[in-house]
């Protein structure tokens, strides 16, 4: 009796130890990711397991995680990361394939685009928790009242004659809002998507820098005329964050920033101007069929190594699930669920009616990260190029650039600079 | 005078604190050491193996080395003076007599406590922010146009920012130190006729001398290191990157740990070329 | 006092004194005032001082977002633990080289201040490393240690200036009596040195609190302190001032209402030997 009892308690505790795990996930602390945090509960009572939340700023959190999974630390066992990482530390073998995901999950359903992007050698290593592209978004009150028509893929000549014309200093409208700040994955991330529609490219097929063509001279002069015509004040510091507020608070006329964006800049409790928002591709250079919009998702990954694989795939398979996107959805409305990551929202007739929805697959579906640019590359990635070195090289070449926008040294200074950062780093890391 | 057992019994007690910070000296300097000789990318699969002293000559041959050094120097010697400067008056003013003085003297310590983090923050989004900052608002009240601080006047926001953080402990030692300045001498200077200036070079100065040595020692000490004012708001752009922020882009942006270990020694050199300058003014200053 | 100050003169005093001191802390009370406004107020143009709608809904979504009372609770243990172990290991050391000084004893002190320029950054891969070996990464004891390693020369050389000033004579007085070294210290030097200490302690724990690098890097769910609750309030999407402030607020409270509570033991001991 006394034995059986014993053996009943350790039998209980055995198992209740599976059931019962604890996982430690990184994040970003953006919108979608504080939503999920807040819905932690509902994964809690389906498996039963907890969840520690570490939310860091994106810079941080880069850091963070790359810091942790180099050195296998450990200390996570679900990585926020994106379409930049997954693939070379799926290379290096530090992330757990995710091959073996349950059936009613239906990896198939995951955009193709997003899929390739996070996958090494055709498996897939993190899976998409929100996917975006970018594209323009603009007021149509303003458009109306200059008189002018937005074309659903405009060229960048178009967009600058627009975004002057809606200027109006005095009244603090600015015609267009673009990211000027300094980092790979901001200002860095905007000019090199642009570059592409302007037919420039970071690399030569022999990883030879090429910031010394006229592409890129085109390019980056181009961004900062238009950008001191019609630009708001301090453009060379504003980041995805700030053009928000700024769009949100009725002070740009265009902006063209990431399709996640579209719904808070629609979303009447935060944006004054949510009623007066249209879209359109982002825009080409007369004559190149190339668009200027990236691709990127915000993935999770499970580090290799850790204790909790189980329970760690668990919680990925729920937050990306068709039921999760339910879940926010009966929550928080249709606007408001994790974009670009499914087919099946896209064929989703509640989902199809939020005005920005088509607009956003469309932008998807036309960035192509293995083909990014006019001439070839050697490189994967679109607004990035997926090699270890490109992080570090863009954010100090995309310095370069702020210091143009501010206005302390001359394209070709800057662009002299970049050349030399690259190839120094390049030769460093021994191409 | 002391004796020999007191002697070993001193050495005794100062172990514990002497091993631990060799130790804590020591083995980070010793891997920063091996890792600068090495081509160490952790995104490449970590310890590519020896290249001799390939990663010195690149860091500083890259055009960012000599910048970041006159970077440094020009927030650490900016800083410098705005508090000392700032700090003199400050405790001159704080030690006269007034109505309130304890809760003059609590606004005055307040940035002290804030941590670096939150006030960068602050600084950057809610006053010197080009759109919606208080500054911007300000200017545009006068009807200028508002300040891009963080772009146009980079360097110097940053020494706005820190030096508002290290001011009031400057003022706070300056304070201390003025108030044990013995007021028969000062009363007897003012009863000769001596003019409030003359009075403040000859003798408020000279008793402070020894309180400033001691606020220059410690801040350089700190600000040698700052890296969240400037991580918060710049990220090194625009002209702000000093040999730390240089070392951390290496290291954790570019993931290159040679190269950034390389730059740390340089960094341990230059913090010990200003030790050594310090150490000449303070040594004499303190009888430590 | 023979001086005889007119009360113009302290009115002047006063007014400016004033003016200069809410010029200083005006930053710390506009990001507290902020964090009683909604979003939309805090960017108004013109910017609102003081009528607007008083609402705490800032600090509840922040206390939504995040367990507060953990981050505070891992602050507090790692800035106090920190400095308490920092001074036991001090005291003794600063006492030998007060007391029983020798010809290397400046050298040692200067020494231990120029470990404190080690570029953190530099050494983060063989600290990480080493932390992962000893298991100690997201362990509050791990922080300790460290924290107490970068404070422990500022320790000590603060200790070391107060001891310098308490007359010999009296330990050889004790000495005679035929105390011992332990009795010496604990009731002799130590009760004189209280106030030395206790500012130690105080300018201690405020550095250790806002220490924002190794706290940050070395910690995950478990051990991170207030740094690292607020780098998850830095730059959200939208606009953000009111929350970010009352973040902040609830970031640096603690640490202000020690300070401004015990700032009278704070300043009195804040010489660095620097007054004689």
């Amino acid at each position: 009796m006394k034995n059986a009892l014993r053996a009943a308690t350790a039998l209980a505790l055995v198992t209740g130890a599976a059931q019962a795990d604890t996982i430690t996930i990184a994040t970003v602390n953006n919108g979608d990711m504080i939503r999920m945090q807040g819905l932690t509960e509902d994964f809690t009572a389906k498996t039963g397991h907890e969840v520690e939340w570490v939310t860091l700023e994106e810079n941080v959190l880069r850091q963070r995680v790359t810091t942790d999974i180099t050195t296998k630390g450990g200390q996570f066992d679900i990585m926020t990361i994106g379409m930049y990482e997954t693939p070379i530390w799926g290379a290096n073998g530090w992330l757990v394939p995710l091959d073996d995901l349950s059936a009613e999950y239906d990896v198939d359903d995951i955009l193709p685009a997003m899929r390739g992007g996070l996958s090494h050698d055709g498996t897939l290593y993190a899976a998409p928790f929100y996917g975006e592209s970018s594209m323009i978004m603009y007021r149509t009150d303003l458009f109306e009242a200059a008189g002018v028509e937005m074309p659903d893929s405009p060229t960048w000549e178009f967009i600058r004659d627009a975004a002057a014309k809606i200027t109006d200093r005095d009244n603090e409208i600015y015609g267009i809002c673009l990211r000027g700040k300094a980092g790979w994955g901001e200002g860095g991330a905007f000019i090199t998507a642009m570059s592409n529609s302007f037919g420039a490219r970071w690399f030569d097929e022999d990883w030879n820098a090429q910031f010394d063509t006229a592409a890129w001279n085109d390019t980056l002069t181009f961004f900062n005329d238009m950008m001191q015509e019609s630009g708001p004040a301090g453009f060379s510091t504003n980041g995805f964050n700030e053009n928000l507020s700024l769009f949100q608070q009725g002070k740009c006329g265009m902006w063209i920033d990431a399709t996640v964006a579209a719904s808070f800049v629609t979303n009447p409790n935060d944006s004054e101007v949510a009623d007066k928002v249209g879209f359109a591709l982002a825009p080409h250079k007369d004559g190149i069929e190339k668009n200027g919009n990236w691709l990127w998702a915000w993935a999770l990954g499970i580090p290799a190594g850790t204790q909790n694989v189980d329970a760690a795939k668990q919680f990925i398979e729920w937050a990306t699930s068709k039921d999760y996107i339910e879940l926010v959805a009966s929550k928080e409305g249709w606007a408001n669920v994790p974009p670009g990551a499914r087919t099946s929202l896209y064929e989703n007739p509640n989902y199809m009616e939020v005005p920005f929805a088509k607009m956003t697959l469309d932008s998807i579906l036309s960035a192509d990260p293995n083909n990014p640019t006019v001439d070839p590359v050697p490189y994967v990635g679109v607004q990035f190029a997926a090699i270890p070195e490109f992080a570090g090289i863009a954010t100090e070449v995309s310095q370069e650039f702020s210091a143009v926008y501010a206005g302390q040294q001359s394209v070709e200074e800057a662009l002299e600079k970049a050349q030399a950062i690259t190839t120094d780093a390049m030769e460093a890391a021994g191409y | 005078m002391a004796t020999q057992h007191s002697r070993s019994a001193a050495r005794l007690m100062m172990a514990p604190a002497v091993i631990l910070l060799l130790g804590w000296m020591l083995v980070p300097l010793t891997m920063t050491l091996i890792f600068s000789f090495k081509k160490y990318l952790p995104l490449r699969g970590g310890d590519l193996g020896w290249v001799g002293f390939e990663n010195y000559a690149r860091f500083v041959s890259s055009s960012a080395f000599w910048p970041a050094v006159s970077a440094t120097l020009i927030i650490v010697g900016g800083v410098l003076v705005i508090t000392l400067v700032f700090g003199v008056l400050l405790a001159i003013l704080l030690d006269q007599p007034m109505w309130g003085q304890g809760i003059v003297r609590i606004l005055v310590i307040a940035p002290f406590f804030v941590m670096p983090t939150v006030s960068a923050l602050v600084w950057k989004n809610i006053f010197m922010d080009p759109v919606n900052g208080l500054f911007a608002h300000l200017w545009k009240f006068f009807g200028a146009e508002p300040l891009e601080w963080l772009s146009q006047a980079s360097l110097q926001s940053i020494i706005l920012i820190v030096s508002w953080q290290w001011l009031p402990f400057a003022t706070l030692i300056l304070l201390t130190a003025i108030q044990s300045l013995d007021s028969e001498q000062l009363e007897a200077a003012e009863m000769d006729g001596a003019p409030v200036l003359k009075r403040f070079w000859f003798i408020v100065l000279p008793h402070l001398s020894r309180a400033m040595t001691v606020v220059l020692l410690i801040q350089t000490i700190f600000l040698l290191g700052i890296f969240a004012e400037i991580f918060v708001t710049t990220q090194g752009a625009f002209g702000t990157r000093t040999l730390t922020y240089l070392i951390y882009q290496r290291v954790l942006e570019s993931q290159n740990v040679g190269l950034g270990s390389a730059g740390g020694v340089y960094a341990i050199i230059l913090a010990n070329i200003v030790a050594i300058f310090l150490m000449r003014i303070v040594g004499k200053n303190l009888d430590a | 006092m023979a001086r005889s100050v007119t009360n113009q003169r302290k009115a002047l005093n006063t007014a400016l004194a004033w003016a200069v001191g809410l010029l200083i802390f005006f930053p710390i009370l506009w990001t507290i005032l902020t964090s009683f406004k909604t979003e939309a107020q805090a960017i108004a143009s013109p910017p609102i001082f003081l009528n607007f709608d008083w609402t705490l809904e800032n600090y509840a979504v922040v206390q939504e977002r995040s367990n507060y009372m953990r981050f505070l609770w891992n602050s507090v243990i790692i800035a106090g633990g920190s400095t308490l172990l920092g001074v036991i290991i001090a005291v003794p050391a600063a006492w030998s080289m007060a007391f029983v000084p020798s010809r290397r004893t400046k050298d040692i002190l200067m020494w231990m201040l120029s470990t404190k320029m080690l570029p953190a950054v530099g050494v983060l891969y063989p600290i990480y490393l080493i932390f992962i070996r000893l298991g100690i990464l997201d362990t509050r004891i791990g922080l300790v240690v460290v924290i107490m390693l970068i404070n422990l020369p500022i320790i000590v050389w603060m200790l070391y200036t107060y001891f310098k000033e308490i007359p010999g004579e009296i330990l050889e007085a004790a000495r005679m009596d035929g105390a011992t070294l332990k009795e010496e210290i604990i009731y002799v030097l130590t009760p004189m040195a209280v106030p030395g200490i206790a500012s130690t302690i105080l300018l201690n724990i405020i550095l250790a609190w806002n220490e924002a690098f190794w706290t940050l890097n070395l910690t995950a769910a478990k051990a991170a302190p207030l740094t690292a609750f607020i780098a998850s309030y830095s730059s959200p999407e939208g606009l953000f001032y009111a929350k970010l402030s009352a973040a902040s607020t609830m970031a640096i409270a603690p640490i202000l209402i020690l300070g401004w509570f015990s700032q009278k033991q704070l300043v009195r001991g804040l010489t660095f030997g620097a007054v004689k």
